[in-house]
């Protein structure tokens, strides 16, 4: 009797952050990617997928203690992480180091980091917080305050260069003003008024990336050089059919011809070994996370929970369409990982962040709105 | 507006509701493009992208047959085949090539004869193509290339087949060579539409058996499927479809009595033929100086080139088929012949030989080569000594035009048919060939005149006949009046079923001479080799030899005897030396050629000794009776 009920209460105390449907999606996932992590390491040696595997159980954990520290306390630390990832951009842009030609990473000594990582989630967080303090009636200033806290780190990661980052940054920061209530009219104008930028934008850009654009238009005018990634990666996808080749089994993939294979470009791998069904699955398991973080948004019973879990859902959304676009030839080369697939630590990290982030949400709003 | 404010929270709620419902919209409509995308690349268009994820895999190698073996009548083997490990460079990899050679000289010795080589190769081929630097690496060479492959992008070993002449120089204008293609090989080959069968074969046969025979030698390309990286190293092998080896050419030639022939002729430069005169099959194909087939086969180096095209020498032409010379007195037993034949004259019908002919009326004269002269000649001592005075007169008695067409029968003036490319047709002269080679010329030019028929009769003037030609018609006169097609392939075996294709022996024609005429100029021909101009090259044998001496004038020394000793050595005489042997049952007829050799009966008589010698009794030629000979003053024509 004792151990049955002191089992019961650790698996409860193990359990009452998580939320069900996330869990499974996650679960489901991590088997998919450690599985296609092997097939895409060369299909021999295990180094690869036992290490993902060990990103997902880290992340897994960090994930249960996030879950487990209540919205209130995330609000807390809003301005501190905001404030530290702006500062170390600030780092970078005077001492950061230089690697492929872009100053991103910052050296603490034991360790290299993207500071603009951090801003992933610190940028959301403090405007979340924000717009949640100012509950009661928002005005003119407070967008403008919103646009600055949202452009000053977006300006710092466009010089470092990293466009692709600077975009999901400021996309997220988007997302946010784009639940609080921004008239649709502001919203459409300030599209439009991007729109209009573009032109200018396309002269500051730098030569590769105005070469990815160019690219992504037609490929096959360098096949060898900067199309190669998406000639490539395409005629995986296409050549696995509606089946796949299976498992182990991509010419493409295993015979080296898809590069990046087991980050940036694993839905290439994924692609040609499991056909269409393997990817129409993998679209499932994205909508089931995106579906049930949204449904944890409208849920969720603050201001500043809703806009934290809408934002990580739609920001998850973004990191999936992007990097399926650009492995699939329909957005330019930016390097961005397919979330919960592709190899390596952080990315999962973050990610398994921004899920306990939602599952803290969905977990304690009893406790908030008695 | 933005300014209003949002009081109420159940109205927060419903616009972020909305939102997220828009928000929902959204991803919906761009994960269907994402689904579009997907149903398009892998449904739609899945076998276009499924033909091109094959043709990044698949790899289809050339697998390059065998050449055919080259084989001697009595099974030696002449060209053969050996797999060796050879460095190559494609050159469009490497930046800098003459410094990456000098990285590597430590590694595999590369000479300068091989850069020089190298640099030709360059010159002559495209940048892409894979050249070889270096052939035969030792065991030791190819490790210690592989422990510093890193090091030498564009550089590789690879195993490859090569051509191997056990003999080197011997039979050489008959073997020919093979040598890398060209540019010019390769519009032959686009024009034969063989282009498929010659992907991976970098060798070609140039000249001889390995030219003319190319196609039965080459075999068929087989071809292999084989899956590939992205780097385009080989995985695994997924079809193949073996090659058929080239077919085995087994020779007419005996490579013994050929080294014999060789041997004989010393020093010289020259040519001989020898012939079975019973079906056409050569026996020995001379021509000297010749040259090492196996320096062509990794693509010569300049300075042997130089050395083999620019020798005064010649050693490149194939003397037996492409050189013409003056026949000299060979000529006389087929002019004899042709009297016969004609009625012009009787074996018995004699002259008087006061050392010239002269013509009524005309201050010139014809000098005999005696002076003094023959005394009286019938025609089996015109042709057994030699006499110029009777063939002189008998040429200025006969229109040269039916002279031409009974030495046409012969083959003198046209091919022999012999089965290798290359053969030229020589001079034989009549009033339209003189017409059409000097048709630029005065009309005086044009015309045909008595004197040159005079000339003629001796084997002098404008007639020009090849060694090839010679040989054939004697084996002609040899076989009693059939001539049969000169040929060098016996049989050719099919590599993969071991079948034998026969040549059989050809006809070229059936000539109707008279059988009493011919066993008379045969025995005149025996006569020359028992008591005549060769008695000396021909004494003591076991056997009964028939033969004619010639000696060709390089130039005519008019109405003075002409000193041999004093003209320079390149301006002497030709010898010929035209026999069968046995007289009476031949089983081989040949012609010698001895370029400026002097008297015929000093130099190429015995050469032709020495190969009927050997072919009759076994025996080794010994050189220094055959200098003997040459030096002997008491031997002239």
């Amino acid at each position: 009797m004792i151990l049955r009920s002191t089992i019961n209460r650790l698996f409860d105390a193990l359990t009452r952050r998580l939320d069900g449907p996330l869990m499974v999606a996650i679960v489901v996932m991590a088997a998919i990617s450690v599985t296609i992590v092997f097939s895409a390491s060369g299909g021999v040696s295990l180094d690869r997928a036992l290490g993902q595997l060990r990103n997902f159980a880290v992340a897994l954990v960090v994930m249960w203690v996030v879950a487990n520290i209540p919205p209130q306390a995330l609000m807390r630390l809003a301005i501190p992480i905001y404030l530290a990832g702006l500062a170390m951009l600030l780092g970078v842009a005077l001492f950061g180091e230089i690697r492929n030609g872009a100053r991103r990473w910052l050296s603490l000594g034991f360790m290299t980091l993207q500071p603009s990582e951090i801003m992933k989630i610190g940028m959301p967080l403090l405007l979340a917080w924000y717009f949640h303090r100012k509950e009661e009636g928002l005005q003119v200033k407070d967008y403008i305050i919103a646009l600055a806290i949202l452009l000053l780190p977006t300006a710092l990661i466009v010089r470092q260069p990293d466009l692709g980052t600077a975009i999901l940054v400021s996309s997220a920061g988007c997302f946010v003003i784009f639940f609080v209530g921004l008239p649709w009219k502001v919203l459409i104008g300030g599209g439009l008024a991007v729109a209009a930028t573009l032109p200018f934008l396309w002269t500051k850009m730098h030569d590769y990336q105005q070469q990815r654009i160019l690219t992504l238009l037609d490929p096959m005018q360098d096949p060898q050089g900067a199309g190669y990634h998406i000639i490539q990666s395409t005629i995986a996808i296409g050549s696995g059919g509606v089946f796949g080749k299976g498992w182990l089994n991509g010419s493409q993939a295993q015979l080296d011809f898809i590069p990046e294979r087991s980050t940036d470009f694993i839905l290439a791998v994924f692609g040609e070994e499991f056909g269409l069904l393997g990817n129409l699955l993998l679209l499932t398991l994205y909508l089931i996370i995106i579906g049930r973080g949204l449904m944890i948004a409208i849920n969720a019973p603050t201001t500043f929970s809703r806009l934290l879990a809408g934002t990580i859902t739609l920001s998850f959304f973004t990191y999936a369409f992007v990097n399926m676009g650009m492995v699939m030839g329909i957005l330019p080369v930016v390097g961005v990982p397919l979330p919960l697939m592709s190899y390596g630590g952080s990315a999962i990290l973050s990610l398994c962040i921004g899920f306990g982030i939602l599952m803290s949400v969905s977990t304690h709003k009893q406790l908030v709105s008695t | 507006m933005i300014g209003s404010t949002i009081k109420n929270r159940e109205a927060e709620l419903t616009l972020f509701r909305s939102r997220a419902l828009v928000a929902g919209m959204a991803i919906l409509i761009a994960f269907s493009i994402i689904a579009g995308r997907m149903l398009y690349l892998q449904v739609i268009k899945r076998g276009y992208y499924h033909t091109l994820a094959e043709a990044n895999r698949i790899s289809v190698l050339p697998v390059v047959p065998n050449r055919g073996l080259i084989l001697d009548r009595n099974k030696e083997v002449l060209a053969a085949n050996y797999s060796a490990y050879t460095l190559e460079v494609t050159p469009s990899l490497v930046k800098n090539l003459d410094k990456t050679l000098d990285e590597l000289t430590p590694i595999v010795d590369i000479q300068p004869r091989d850069r020089r080589r190298l640099k030709r190769l360059l010159e002559e081929s495209k940048n892409f193509e894979s050249l070889p630097i270096r052939n035969r690496l030792s065991e030791e060479e190819v490790a210690r290339f592989a422990v510093n492959r890193y090091r030498f992008p564009g550089f590789e070993i690879r195993a490859r087949l090569f051509r191997s002449y056990p003999y080197g120089d011997v039979a050489s204008h008959a073997l020919g060579y093979i040598s890398r293609i060209n540019d010019a090989d390769v519009k032959r080959i686009e024009a034969a539409d063989l282009t498929t069968n010659y992907k991976g074969t970098d060798h070609i046969g140039k000249l001889g058996i390995e030219g003319s025979y190319e196609n039965e030698l080459h075999g068929n390309t087989g071809s292999e499927q084989v899956e590939i990286d992205a780097a385009g190293r080989a995985i695994r092998s997924l079809a193949k479809s073996e090659p058929f080896a080239g077919n085995n050419l087994t020779l007419t030639i005996d490579i013994k009595l050929q080294q014999v022939a060789e041997l004989a002729l010393l020093d010289k430069r020259g040519a001989l033929v020898a012939i079975d005169p019973s079906n056409g099959e050569i026996l020995a194909l001379v021509s000297k100086p010749g040259f090492d087939p196996s320096l062509f086969v990794d693509g010569i180096d300049p300075v042997n080139w130089d050395l083999l095209n620019n020798s005064p020498d010649k050693p490149l032409l194939n003397r037996a088929l492409r050189g013409a010379y003056p026949p000299g007195s060979t000529i006389k037993p087929f002019l004899a012949l042709a009297a016969l034949e004609s009625g012009k004259r009787t074996p018995q019908q004699s002259i008087r030989d006061p050392g010239y002919f002269a013509l009524p009326g005309v201050a010139h004269r014809w000098n005999d080569d005696k002076p003094g002269g023959h005394g009286v000649v019938d025609m089996y001592k015109s042709i057994v000594d030699s006499c110029d005075t009777y063939y002189y007169q008998l040429a200025s008695e006969t229109d040269i035009d039916k002279t031409a067409d009974f030495l046409r029968l012969l083959g003198f003036g046209g091919k022999t048919g012999i089965d290798i490319d290359g053969e030229v047709i020589g001079v034989l002269p009549s009033r339209a060939w003189k017409e059409q080679r000097f048709a630029k010329g005065a009309s005086d030019a044009r015309k045909w005149y008595l004197g040159d028929s005079i000339s003629t009769g001796i084997g002098q003037g404008y007639n020009a006949f090849t060694p090839m030609q010679l040989a054939h018609a004697i084996a002609t006169v040899a076989n009693g009046g059939t001539p049969w097609k000169p040929h060098l392939v016996k049989h050719i075996t099919d590599a993969t079923s071991g079948a034998i294709r026969l040549i059989e022996p050809e006809r070229s024609a059936e000539l109707p001479f008279k059988a009493a005429n011919l066993a008379f100029i045969r025995n005149a021909l025996a006569g020359v080799a028992k008591e005549g101009t060769s008695a000396r090259a021909f004494a003591n044998t076991s056997y009964v030899s028939a033969g004619k001496t010639g000696t060709a004038q390089v130039f005519g020394l008019k109405g003075e005897k002409y000193k041999e000793h004093r003209v320079n050595e390149l301006l002497r005489d030709h010898a010929w030396y035209i026999a069968y042997a046995p007289a009476d049952k031949p089983t081989i007829a040949l012609a010698v050629l001895v370029e400026n050799g002097g008297f015929g009966a000093q130099t190429a008589a015995p050469v032709a000794r020495a190969v009927i010698d050997y072919h009759l009794l076994g025996k080794q030629p010994d050189p220094k009776k055959i200098k003997a000979i040459e030096n002997d003053p008491a031997v002239n024509d």
